[in-house]
């Protein structure tokens, strides 16, 4: 076990904590000293809720004092994206106008589930406007930088998740993904990232962009962490009404499950273009630790990132639409030009995209009869320079803001549990996406814990602070 | 399409009551573009009449 509470993983706090080898307090005082210190560069959080933390984590304390049983996430402090609600707080997802919104008078339930495990909420984390980024960039909070190498993007739009996780400054983060917002700071920033299947875990209170596509999930710097904070907020949720029904699925005591016999697959075509060379040697080296040679292609896989386009940019147009008459000027430009453009779309291709995915999905579902796991990259490469607008991929010059996901949304769109999972390559580390069928997020988590035990993938130690 | 795309612009955000002013019009024209060639992708893809929309799915 690591020595201080900065240093140790969300396990490790948890029973150190539960056994009293020190206090909930203790590693609360930790993480606000290292956000104290490093978050000056870094500059993750919007929000440090000192004040609650400590009452919260002394809470904790006087609970095992008194012989409660102790939370699975005793002690273990926790920041999530400022588009979920945190009582007393304007949930400002990342905007200008938002910062008008009354205090929030209740918690998401994802913060109150992971809360309720013992874990202690120590504030809210910068984000792209509106979730609708790739970067990490802020025009209002500035953006959110790399741990690895703060001249460079965090990836968005959970920007502040990955940094934060990624430079140790808490162990857990909450993010959301629409079409790569999880896995995308996940690789940049070298942290593991969970989207989990769309609707497994509740969205109640937290500020929506795409309801047809938004996921909530944890960051971490192990797979254990990662798998005790999906587990501690799974269940069904009346506030979300695309909360799944299902029970709690644990995956914690599978991680360890035999993974040999598992069906391991490359995801070709489509996902073998538009890489740089680390993107590929990242999806070389965990195909080779998994044994995987079989390719499978997933059809029409650059329509489906279309489909995904066109249903991110009239939904989050529609969402937006008051917003946009009323208070055009209060966007950052680049995201309200988009939104407007998105307002422009016709209908009859909206239903049409919704309509694709349907075909889509089942066609990609019937891979899974032959396949347990299908591999492909995270990002098309390392993380980009903050402000760097164009990168070439395949000899060809595209922006960078919306190409940095063409790899994540077409597995989004259909709802796909993907674990992230981080090569630590030199320089800068890059992910793999660990894509399973839908609710078999454990299959995942299990292939993820696999190769961390191979020591192919890891969080690695941040190279910037 | 193309060429007729600032007055399809200047249509809609009249319709629509939206303030879209001239300085914005390029970024928000290229956004368009770029959207109008990929809801086209899809547009091209035959689809069988009786397929449904997916928008929340449980299995």
């Amino acid at each position: 076990m690591s020595e201080t509470p900065a240093a140790m993983s969300a396990a490790e706090i948890a029973q150190a904590v539960s056994s009293r080898k020190i206090t909930a307090l203790a590693a609360t005082e930790a993480a606000l000293a290292r956000i104290a210190v490093h978050d000056k560069i870094l500059n993750a959080f919007t929000d440090v809720t000192a004040d609650r933390a400590r009452t919260r984590a002394k809470a904790v304390d006087a609970a095992i004092a008194a012989g409660q049983p102790a939370g699975p996430l005793a002690g273990v402090p926790f920041a999530v994206k400022n588009l979920f609600d945190v009582q007393g707080l304007s949930t400002r997802a990342g905007s200008k106008i938002n910062r008008d919104l009354p205090p929030s008078p209740r918690d998401a339930t994802l913060i109150e589930r992971m809360e309720a495990a013992g874990a202690v909420l120590v504030g809210a984390l910068n984000m792209g406007e509106y979730a609708y980024d790739f970067t990490g960039e802020n025009a209002h909070d500035g953006p959110s930088r790399n741990p690895h190498d703060p001249t460079r993007m965090a990836g968005g739009s959970s920007g502040g998740s990955g940094s934060a996780v990624g430079g140790a400054l808490v162990p857990i983060a909450l993010g959301s993904d629409t079409n790569g917002s999880i896995r995308v700071p996940s690789s940049f920033c070298g942290t593991f990232g969970l989207k989990p299947t769309y609707g497994r875990l509740s969205r109640a209170r937290s500020f929506p962009f795409v309801a047809s596509l938004d996921h909530l999930g944890p960051f971490a710097r192990n797979v254990k962490d990662l798998a005790l904070a999906y587990d501690v907020m799974q269940g069904p949720d009346a506030d979300d009404p695309a909360c799944s029904v299902q029970s709690v699925e644990p995956t914690v005591p599978l991680l360890a499950n035999d993974v040999s016999r598992l069906r391991v697959a490359i995801a070709g075509g489509y996902f073998q273009q538009n890489l740089l060379p680390e993107a590929v040697e990242a999806v070389a080296r965990v195909a080779k630790a998994l044994g995987a040679t079989r390719t499978v292609e997933l059809p029409e896989a650059a329509r489906a990132r279309a489909a995904a386009f066109i249903m991110t940019t009239t939904e989050g147009a529609a969402l937006h639409l008051d917003r946009l008459r009323k208070r055009p000027n209060d966007f950052d430009p680049p995201v309200r030009d988009r939104l407007f453009a998105g307002a422009m779309i016709p209908a009859v291709y909206v239903d049409k995209a919704q309509k694709f995915r349907r075909w889509y999905r089942a066609r990609v579902l019937e891979l899974f009869q032959s396949v347990d796991v299908i591999l492909a990259p995270a990002t098309p490469c390392t993380a980009p320079k903050i402000g760097q607008a164009t990168f070439t991929l395949d000899g060809v010059e595209l922006p960078v803001r919306p190409n940095i996901g063409i790899h994540t949304q077409p597995i989004s769109f259909i709802g796909l549990p993907v674990a992230a999972v981080p090569v630590p390559l030199e320089p800068m580390p890059i992910a793999v996406q660990i894509i399973a069928a839908p609710w078999r997020e454990d299959i995942a988590l299990r292939v993820a814990y696999a190769l961390e035990q191979m020591g192919v993938v890891a969080a690695p130690a941040p190279r910037g602070l | 399409m193309d060429d007729h795309l600032d007055d399809y612009m200047t249509a809609v955000a009249r319709t629509m009551a939206l303030p879209l002013e001239d300085a914005w019009r390029p970024a928000v024209r290229a956004n368009l573009e770029v959207a109008l060639r990929l809801a086209r992708l899809v547009d091209d893809f035959p689809l069988p009449d009786d397929v449904a929309s997916a928008a929340v799915y449980s299995t």
